[in-house]
């Protein structure tokens, strides 16, 4: 347990949290692994988890009906991954893919969820996190969406 | 550190200034996407070879149809033939795409100001392009590696819209296999072939190797595209007056003349097409200018 808090705590998700936090989290992670093709979780289903990658790649992809997936965005070691475990109704907006052989910290929303509960000083400390990942992938999307690199006319 | 960066981009020699075009031979075509390509020229008088700096632009004419303000994307070590990348957008360019080896165009230049690569020397460059946008960094690409032991890291971020649109595919590859430059490309969108990362360029900037208060940033591409880049960048702490952008403004003359690619107190073709971006970051925002 000793190796895996000091390991979560050098993830960039936790850079600069207290260390009370992380050794209270520790409680709700678990390692994972996902072979290369492999879904990590599927549009529609329940949440229970966000992901910490550690290494390797994940594509976020959307599966439009008669269309190939489209990618939306690739996740690496660094990254976080799913926060629908924050947001009622707790299901997957996505399809989660690794790209190739990923290794991650699965953390149980479930779990955090209630934690946050019994802490609000550490539900706002994740909130702040969470929001921040959300502005930038908002900023991203408005970007792609766009098109900024099409001809204009 | 060479502290002198923290001045505007150099400006263009004066002797450089000219209206009159040589003519050029294409010598080589290349298709290097759906709707770009690049034409090698090379003079048909015996005149000077085609000196120029990285970052600067010629006035490409083609007969009868017009002249288009073109960035120079060859190695400005290889000052013999002339290499033009562009996408066939135009009235002009169209036109332009249809020319083959063998057919003469009309070149004026070079002309503006350009990358402050020699002034980067003993910094890490960070190299951020967008689309097209890598042609006119291309040239600074080639000086930095060819003097690869005067500056710190390297890295260049590239971002374009699909896997199809990556220009230089080949060029990419080679610089990525060196252990002396960082290299990472991502695509707006993606279907599964792709293996590559997914996601705007801004999104690379986070994570690349450069040390922020060292670095020195060149970035080209869609405008939108330079100003979130410049935000990321200013996140990780690169200073404004060591982040240099490269304007895309309606440029007829090339000589600071007409007046037609005025950008608030500066002419894009004279001033720049390279500014430091603390100079023109006021003007950015106004969508009036």
């Amino acid at each position: 347990m000793e190796t895996l808090e000091r390991v979560l705590s050098e993830h960039a998700f936790f850079a600069g949290m207290d260390p009370e936090y992380v050794h209270l989290l520790v409680g709700c992670a678990s390692n994972v692994r996902f072979e290369a093709g492999s879904f990590i979780f599927r549009q529609g289903e329940e949440a229970r988890h966000f992901y910490l990658i550690r290494q390797g790649k994940a594509a976020l992809e959307m599966a439009p009906p008669n269309r190939p997936p489209m990618m939306i965005q690739t996740v690496s070691e660094g990254d976080v991954l799913g926060w629908s475990w924050l947001i009622p109704p707790h299901r997957w907006r996505f399809d989660a893919r690794a790209l190739e052989l990923t290794r991650a910290f699965a953390m149980d929303g479930a779990c955090l969820r209630e934690k946050c509960g019994q802490d609000p000083r550490l539900g706002y400390e994740l909130l702040r996190r969470f929001s921040s990942i959300i502005a930038e992938r908002l900023e991203a999307t408005c970007l792609q969406l766009m098109d900024v690199y099409a001809i204009q006319s | 550190m060479r502290s002198n960066l923290e001045t505007e981009a150099p400006t263009l020699e004066a002797g450089a200034v000219t209206m009159l075009p040589r003519l050029f031979r294409v010598q080589r075509y290349l298709q290097e996407t759906d709707d770009t390509f690049t034409l090698e020229l090379a003079p048909l008088d015996d005149g000077a070879p085609c000196a120029f700096a990285p970052g600067q632009f010629n006035m490409l004419y083609v007969f009868g149809v017009g002249e288009v303000p073109i960035s120079i994307s060859g190695d400005p070590d290889k000052p013999g033939v002339l290499v033009h990348t562009t996408r066939a957008v135009g009235t002009v360019t169209k036109v332009m795409a249809r020319l083959r080896r063998g057919d003469v165009i009309g070149v004026r230049g070079p002309y503006g100001t350009p990358w402050p690569v020699d002034q980067a020397e003993g910094n890490d460059v960070v190299i951020v392009a967008g689309g097209i946008g890598l042609a006119p960094l291309r040239p600074a690409l080639y000086r930095l590696l060819a003097r690869r032991d005067q500056f710190g890291k390297v890295v260049l971020l590239y971002g374009t819209r699909t896997p199809e649109d990556i220009l230089y595919r080949k060029e990419l590859e080679r610089w990525r296999a060196r252990f002396d430059v960082d290299v990472y490309v991502t695509v707006d969108r993606a279907t599964a072939p792709w293996r590559g990362s997914v996601g705007v360029v801004t999104h690379l900037i986070p994570k690349a190797p450069f040390d922020p208060l060292s670095a020195v940033a060149l970035i080209c591409g869609p405008e939108i595209m330079m100003r979130f880049s410049v935000l990321e960048l200013e996140k990780r702490g690169v200073a404004a007056n060591r982040m240099f952008v490269s304007l895309e403004r309606n440029m007829k003359c090339g000589v600071g003349t007409c007046g037609h690619c005025q950008f608030g107190p500066a002419f894009v073709c004279r001033e720049g097409p390279v500014f430091a971006y603390d100079r023109v970051r006021d003007w950015l925002a106004v969508r009036e200018v």
